[in-house]
C-alpha cells in the first residue's frame, strides 16, 4: 500500500513560480484577486476543469507549480474573455492562462500525442513557412501527428467541403516571404540580447 | 474614405462566403475598400500559446502595412480584429513589446506609429453609415425572418468599446434594418468552443449543443454569426450535436450574407451554395426572393 501525503508543506512550494506569474505581461494584478469566483461561474468551460479559473489563480500566486502545469483547466480555456469583463479586479485571467499554456508547453507538461501543443507547433511553423495559414494543410498535419484513425471520420465532411469551394489543396501564400523570416530572427535576437 | 481590408486566413478558406457576402455589402453601400498589401497571418490564439513575443511582431506588421497605406484596417474575423486590437494596447502599455516589435519592423523597412485604426464591419455599418441609411437601400425585406444573432467571444471583449460586452446589440440592429425579425438569444456571447471541436471533441460539441439548441428553441429560422470559426463549429458540427429525441437543424449565416440578401445581392455574390445547412427552403417559405 502507497500511502501519500495528502497536503503540502510550505516548503514543497515553488517560489519562483510565484514570482514568474506575477511578472508575466498582463499577470501583474494577480496579486489583487480577491477569490471572488466571478471567472469561475463566467467560464464556459469551468465545469469540465479540475481546478476552476479561480483556484488556479490563487495556486498560481502562492507557487503550486506541479498542481497548476499539470492542470487540465490551462488547455480546456478556449480564450473566450469571458472571466476579464467579469473580474472586478482587471486581472487578464485569459492572459494568464496563456503564459501557463506556454510554459506548460515549454517544460512538457502534456501527455503524449496530446493535440493542442502540436496544433500550436505546426501553426508557427506555417507561419514562418508561408506567412498565412492554409485551413486544410494545418488539419492535416494535426491530424497526422496526433490521431491518424479521426482523418476517416472526417473525410466526409472535408469532401463536402472541399464541393462548396471551401477547402483548397492550393497553398495561401505571403509574396514577400523573406519578410516574414526577417521579422520573426529580429524578435528571436532581440529576446536573446535582452533576456525577455 | 477608403479602408484596408484584412481578409484573414479563414475568409480565403472555410469562410469564403463571408468574403463574398462582405464584399458585396461594401459595393452596396459604397464603402471603398482596398485589400491589405501582402498581409500575412494575425498569429490567431494558436500563435499566443507558443509564442506570446512573436505574435505581436507578426500582428503589428499588418497594422504598419495599413499606414504605410494612411488607411484605417476592417477586420471581418474575429480573431484577427482581437489581436491587431490586443497588439496596439500592448505595443502603448509595455516599453520592451514597442522595443521588440519596433526592431523587427525596421529590420524589415517598416514602422509603427500608432496612426491605424482597426475596426469591425459590425462598427462600420453601424456608426459610419447608419441604420437609417441601411434601411433605405433594402430592396428585399427579410420580412418574417426570424433570426438568432450569435457574436461569439472575440468580437466584442474585451477591447471592443463599439457595443456592450455583455449584451451587445449592433448586429441585432442591423438585422432588424433589414426587415429580419431579431429572436431573443440569451447566449449571444457564449463561447463556441473554438478550435476545441477539433482537440478535445467531446466538450466541443457539449458548447455546440447549447448554442444550436437555445436558437432552435426561440424559435430562430436562421442564426447569424460574425466569426469563421463560430459559424464552422455550428454548421458543421450540429448534426452530430443533436441526438435522435433532439435533432438538430438550423442554417448558420453570416450577418454580411442576410444583409446582402437584404441590398438586393444575387444568391451567387454571397456565397449562399456554400452552405452545408440550406437556408434556401427557409427563404421559400417565407417569400423571399433570392436569386
Amino acid at each position: 500500500m502507497e500511502l501519500k501525503r495528502t497536503i503540502k508543506f510550505e516548503a514543497d512550494r515553488d517560489p519562483e513560480f510565484a514570482r514568474w506569474i506575477s511578472h508575466t505581461v498582463g499577470g501583474e494584478r494577480i496579486r489583487h484577486c480577491l477569490q471572488c469566483g466571478l471567472c469561475s461561474a463566467s467560464c464556459p468551460l469551468s465545469l469540465y476543469m479540475d481546478y476552476t479559473p479561480r483556484r488556479l489563480m490563487h495556486l498560481s500566486r502562492e507557487g503550486f507549480k506541479e498542481e497548476v502545469l499539470s492542470s487540465s483547466s490551462i488547455w480546456l480555456c478556449t480564450a473566450c474573455y469571458a472571466c476579464m469583463v467579469e473580474c472586478p479586479k482587471k486581472i487578464n485571467i485569459t492572459h494568464l492562462m496563456y503564459a501557463l499554456k506556454q510554459r506548460a508547453i515549454e517544460e512538457r507538461f502534456y501527455p503524449k500525442r496530446f493535440p493542442i501543443p502540436v496544433m500550436a507547433q505546426q501553426f508557427s511553423r506555417m507561419v514562418r513557412d508561408s506567412g498565412r495559414i492554409t485551413e486544410s494543410w494545418l488539419i492535416l498535419r494535426v491530424f497526422l501527428r496526433t490521431a491518424i484513425w479521426r482523418l476517416l471520420g472526417m473525410s466526409g465532411l472535408g469532401w463536402k467541403l472541399f464541393v462548396a469551394g471551401r477547402m483548397t489543396a492550393k497553398k495561401e501564400k505571403v509574396e514577400r516571404r523573406a519578410e516574414i523570416r526577417t521579422l520573426l530572427d529580429s524578435v528571436a535576437a532581440t529576446r536573446k540580447e535582452l533576456a525577455l | 474614405m477608403k479602408y484596408a481590408y484584412y481578409p484573414g486566413c479563414s475568409l480565403r478558406g472555410t469562410g469564403r462566403a463571408y468574403e463574398e457576402s462582405l464584399l458585396a455589402v461594401f459595393r452596396a453601400l459604397q464603402i471603398e475598400v482596398e485589400e491589405l498589401d501582402d498581409w500575412n497571418c494575425c498569429g490567431a490564439t494558436t500563435y499566443m500559446s507558443v509564442d506570446e513575443l512573436t505574435s505581436y511582431a507578426l500582428a503589428a506588421r499588418n497594422l504598419a502595412l495599413a499606414e504605410r497605406a494612411h488607411m484605417d484596417i476592417i477586420a471581418p474575423c474575429a480573431a484577427c480584429y482581437l489581436v491587431l486590437n490586443k497588439t496596439q494596447r500592448y505595443i502603448r502599455d509595455y516599453p520592451d513589446i514597442k522595443l521588440v516589435v519596433t526592431r523587427a519592423l525596421d529590420a524589415i523597412g517598416l514602422k509603427y506609429e500608432d496612426r491605424v485604426r482597426v475596426r469591425h464591419p459590425l462598427d462600420i455599418f453601424l456608426n459610419e453609415i447608419g441604420v437609417k441609411a441601411i434601411a433605405a437601400k433594402v430592396t428585399r425585406p427579410l420580412k418574417g425572418l426570424k433570426v438568432a444573432p450569435y457574436y461569439g467571444c472575440q468580437i466584442v471583449r474585451p477591447y471592443a468599446t463599439f457595443d456592450d460586452q455583455r449584451n451587445p446589440t449592433s448586429m441585432d440592429r442591423l438585422l432588424e434594418a433589414c426587415g429580419a425579425k431579431v429572436v431573443p438569444y440569451l447566449l449571444k456571447t457564449r463561447c463556441c468552443g473554438g478550435s476545441q471541436k477539433g482537440t478535445l471533441p467531446d466538450i466541443g460539441l457539449h458548447l455546440i449543443r447549447y448554442l444550436i439548441a437555445e436558437a432552435q428553441m426561440n424559435g430562430a429560422d436562421v442564426i447569424a454569426t460574425v466569426c469563421p470559426l463560430c459559424q464552422f463549429n455550428l454548421e458543421c458540427f450540429q448534426k452530430e450535436a443533436g441526438s435522435e429525441h433532439h435533432p438538430l437543424s438550423i442554417p448558420v449565416l453570416y450577418f454580411t450574407q442576410l444583409m446582402g440578401l437584404a441590398l438586393g445581392a444575387s444568391a451567387e455574390t454571397i456565397g449562399l451554395r456554400r452552405s452545408l445547412v440550406p437556408v434556401e427552403p427557409v427563404l421559400e417559405a417565407k417569400e423571399i426572393a433570392y436569386a
